[in-house]
């Protein structure tokens, strides 16, 4: 059954990568991504820095996949800031999800034409716990002349920590995170916070390609089988069929 | 050498999966055997990581940074517990006094402030948002505080019936939510399977 899904749902993709490559995506508007978009332009314009916090996503567990979505992510911001006096700031809490960070970055400035730019030093491991992750970023948010942070990825709630953070400097926030616990708290303490499945559209919305855009929808046609899954195998219980 | 880098990605990533999905002994003992060396790729990359720390602090204390001091105390107390793991191995006593007087105080310390800053966001949650669902989720986590917290009157009458009522709807929507999250990893990890996302090799 598991084989099925997977077989399906990556035919589905290359369908509708095929299809997205002739005809772009109409994306409905989330405002997080709006004011990403305006932080990015006003980050270039007034010399001041982007801050990138892929998380403690581990990639040799079920939450890499939120790493590979903020690494997807990345890679696209640092394509259009590369313009930038400042180059954007990247902080992990995983020793392989920092390495995988400096590798992205420097794809983002070889793709911009601008590698001499590129900074190893400005991918950085903060921290290999919860707590001293956040200990280790917080002051990247204050003392960096930062004026955007985009925190996606996998995180708990020492997230809050970081929104706060930033907040106190007057900085923009965009958050995301694929664990529940750093969802809730992001939502009481961020102005932008993506919720859900949010974090894996961020891809798209940041113009990575077609494939991003096929798998949103991909995400909808298995989203409405498992609806009508549901739908039906509620039918069937009440109508005394056992499974 | 991208290619090659590509490839190697893209063959583990085939072999691990097929050995979940198909348990034949020859792909579960080669998915073992890649597993493995992955475990010890990663060990590597944390010893990487810490040079990378290391660095990134010597840097900011060469420029004067601005509070470039803690990077001087991070350095220090990272290679002096460093070399006392190292000699008296990770187990002993010198290890354990370092975890149990000094990380373990400092992260339930920052534990605490994180309990501050949680009220305090929630405080100032109606002044960013004022919306419907602001409202609603402020009402729900205001019921469950209360009704799971221990008062001296001892259970507040009816408190079984508002928790369930409120696990109808906190247990739906963690479930929702799950279901999405879930259906946006796969597909994330599927185009780094079929090396449409590659974060790695320059690419």
């Amino acid at each position: 059954m598991a084989l099925v899904i997977v077989v399906v749902t990556a035919l589905l993709l290359l369908a509708f990568t095929f299809i997205r490559r002739r005809s772009p995506a109409v994306l409905r508007r989330i405002d997080a991504f709006e004011r990403l978009t305006q932080a990015i332009g006003l980050a270039v314009e007034n010399g001041t820095r982007l801050h990138v916090s892929l998380g403690r996503g581990n990639l040799f567990t079920a939450r890499g996949g939120s790493a590979f979505a903020a690494l997807a992510m990345l890679r696209q911001l640092a394509e259009r800031t590369s313009v930038s006096d400042r180059p954007p700031i990247v902080t992990s809490g995983d020793a392989s999800l920092s390495i995988l960070s400096q590798d992205t970055l420097q794809a983002g400035y070889k793709a911009a034409g601008a590698e001499e730019q590129y900074r190893p030093s400005t991918a950085r491991l903060t921290g290999l716990t919860p707590f001293s992750y956040a200990a280790g970023t917080i002051p990247v948010t204050r003392d960096e002349n930062v004026s955007a942070n985009v925190i996606l990825g996998d995180f708990g709630a020492e997230a809050a920590l970081l929104a706060e953070s930033a907040d106190r400097e007057n900085t923009h926030l965009i958050a995301a995170s694929d664990n529940l616990s750093a969802q809730s708290v992001l939502y009481a303490a961020a102005q932008d916070p993506l919720i859900g499945e949010e974090l894996f559209a961020s891809g798209a919305y940041v113009g990575a390609g077609p494939s991003h855009e096929a798998s949103l929808q991909v995400q909808d046609v298995l989203r409405w089988l498992i609806i009508l899954a549901i739908l039906a195998g509620a039918l069937l219980r009440l109508v005394g069929v056992g499974f | 050498m991208r290619y090659l880098t590509a490839a190697i990605a893209i063959a583990s990533g085939l072999i691990v999966l097929l050995g979940y999905l198909y348990p034949l002994d020859q792909l579960i003992q080669l998915r073992g055997m890649l597993t493995s060396w992955a475990v010890i790729v990663a060990a590597m990359a944390v010893l990487v990581g810490v040079a990378n720390l290391i660095f990134v602090q010597l840097d900011k204390i060469r420029r004067r940074e601005k509070n470039s001091i803690y990077g001087v105390l991070l350095i220090v107390s990272l290679l002096f517990t460093f070399g006392v793991g190292l000699v008296f191995g990770p187990n002993s006593q010198f290890v354990r006094i370092a975890i149990d007087a000094i990380i373990v105080p400092v992260e339930a310390s920052l534990m605490a402030i994180l309990a501050v800053t949680l009220v305090y966001a929630s405080i100032r949650l109606l002044r960013r948002r004022a919306d419907v669902m602001t409202v609603i989720f402020l009402v729900v986590a205001i019921l469950s505080l209360v009704v799971a917290m221990p008062t001296p009157i001892g259970p507040i009458p009816g408190d079984f019936l508002l928790l369930q009522f409120l696990h109808i709807f906190s247990d739906s929507g963690t479930r929702g939510l799950l279901i999405g999250i879930a259906l946006g990893a796969l597909l994330t990890s599927l185009r780094v399977l079929f090396g449409i996302d590659r974060p790695y090799g320059g690419n």
